[in-house]
């Protein structure tokens, strides 16, 4: 199967489109050796992610089987999935002056 | 597997045979690439430090500039001073030379203005250029190379084919008994902790994490979210969202050899195998780091696709991104898009990359010579300019 995304480990709640996708596209990629398919609800442009599962508002983002973020909002399945909803949990020196963490 | 690279008198060897025009201090930078630009077989080394600044940066400045003097692709130095920074000329000229390879010093203030001292540079040069030129290429082993690890103008294709594949390379040049020097400790942010279990003991993993923290702390001591600074607004265009998510792929490019060091900005490693090296991630400062602490080759993954290269250390352009490889074929060297459509496994990548290592290290040149981006270098610093 030609993938139009991949996704790193079985692990990971998001995949990077491997082609321009369109709002609506129906995406197909490997999960482990299973071959799953995500309807895109944005456009997804090469080399950006979307949400293969529903993510919620403050739940970590898993790349690499990896923590890289944390969602800022809800992330709804085949939702582009990028800076607009997600944020750094490092390097935030912004985060003393609003008392956060 | 062997190269055909210069035997220098310290026991380097180098992949190029280049006269070095050294500036000591900006002021002095449009002399020395006068000097460069009117000898063939020369190139020259330009950068904004070596005056005005606290001591410990004039430390690292004589220090980067001895590095590079060193570095086995220069068969000879010429240093171009203007006669009054803060650099230390003198300990620069001695510690090269004692590597038994030839350093001339002209100094523009003495000299009589910068067109004598063009003119007097010229020749010193042309001398050097004769001598070096008689030089002939022999063979050695790979374990000889000193492998230099970047990557820029990063996008996601960078953490699924181009860093992985170099990865491999690291890995069979280590294993081949020769060295890999891994930077860019602000692309460590978020994924220390599997970095750290590269490390080869616990004093090697601190001081992993202690780069992390110093590079994170400064960077927060800012006030501000470092996104748009790291990653960067065009790594955010190409995908990359987090640092984290940056340095998830940024770091595949060290394969899974044991850490055997950490060291300073541009100190040549005295151990063989995989090092870290204290740097930032910007281009100029990075690769002049490398060039310092003695790499001979760097190869450079890029996704969105940058251009830089190094005056005188071959680096080659590895992109995962088949578009930059249709639109950028005048500054990539290699492509590995193939890993992402699945048809060539990271293994076989990793081979036919480390056969365009050793072509590249024998002679072969890379775009980035080829079209001479090769001039907006400099030495990171770490106090400001006063």
């Amino acid at each position: 199967m030609k993938q139009d995304a991949i996704l790193i480990t079985s692990l990971d709640n998001v995949a990077t489109a491997l082609r321009d996708m369109e709002a609506g596209q129906a995406c197909h990629f490997l999960k482990g050796e299973q071959a799953v398919s995500v309807v895109v609800q944005d456009a997804i442009v090469y080399g950006h992610k979307f949400a293969v599962v529903d993510i919620l508002k403050g739940a970590d983002i898993i790349k690499y089987g990896e923590v890289m973020g944390r969602a800022t909002a809800d992330i709804p399945r085949g939702a582009h999935a990028h800076v607009q909803n997600i944020e750094s949990l490092r390097g935030r020196g912004d985060l003393k002056h609003k008392g956060g963490t | 597997m062997d190269f055909l690279g210069y035997a220098r008198k310290d026991g380097g060897v180098g992949t190029r045979n280049d006269v070095g025009i050294l500036s000591t201090v900006i002021c002095a930078n449009e002399v020395a690439e006068r000097i460069a630009r009117q000898v063939s077989g020369t190139t020259s080394f330009l950068h904004h430090q070596g005056c005005c600044q606290t001591p410990v940066d004039i430390n690292r400045v004589t220090d980067v500039l001895i590095g590079l003097g060193k570095n086995p692709n220069l068969a000879a130095v010429l240093l171009v001073s203007l006669g009054c920074e803060s650099t230390n000329v003198g300990r620069v000229a001695k510690s090269i030379a004692a590597t038994g390879k030839p350093v001339e010093i002209v100094t523009i203030q003495e000299g009589g203005g910068a067109a004598k001292a063009v003119a007097k540079g010229i020749l010193l040069a042309q001398a050097m250029v004769t001598a070096a030129s008689e030089l002939k290429r022999e063979l050695f082993p790979i374990c000889k190379l000193v492998l230099g690890l970047k990557c820029g103008s990063s996008d996601t294709t960078s953490g699924l084919s181009s860093n992985p594949v170099v990865g491999i390379l690291s890995d069979l040049i280590v294993k081949a008994g020769g060295t890999s020097i891994l930077g860019e400790v602000t692309e460590f942010i978020g994924a220390e902790h599997l970095l750290a279990r590269h490390a080869k003991d616990q004093e090697t993993a601190d001081a992993i994490f202690s780069l992390v923290n110093q590079m994170e702390n400064r960077a927060m001591q800012m006030g501000f979210d470092i996104r748009g600074g790291q990653p960067t607004g065009g790594n955010i265009k190409g995908g990359l969202t987090t640092i984290e998510e940056k340095s998830l792929g940024a770091i595949a490019k060290a394969g899974s050899a044991k850490i055997q060091a950490v060291y300073e900005y541009g100190v040549r490693p005295d151990v063989e195998g995989l090092v870290v090296m204290n740097s930032p991630g910007r281009e100029p400062e990075l690769l002049t780091g490398l060039a310092a602490a003695g790499a001979t080759l760097i190869t450079f993954t890029t996704g969105r696709g940058a251009p830089q290269g190094f005056p005188f250390v071959p680096v080659i352009k590895v992109t995962g991104n088949e578009k930059t490889w249709d639109n950028l074929k005048d500054h990539m060297d290699f492509n590995v898009s193939s890993v992402i459509d699945g048809s060539e496994s990271l293994a076989d990548a990793g081979n036919r990359l480390l056969d365009e290592v050793v072509r590249v290290a024998s002679g072969k040149k890379t775009k980035a010579e080829i079209s001479g981006y090769t001039s907006s270098m400099d030495i990171y610093m770490v106090g400001p300019v006063i």
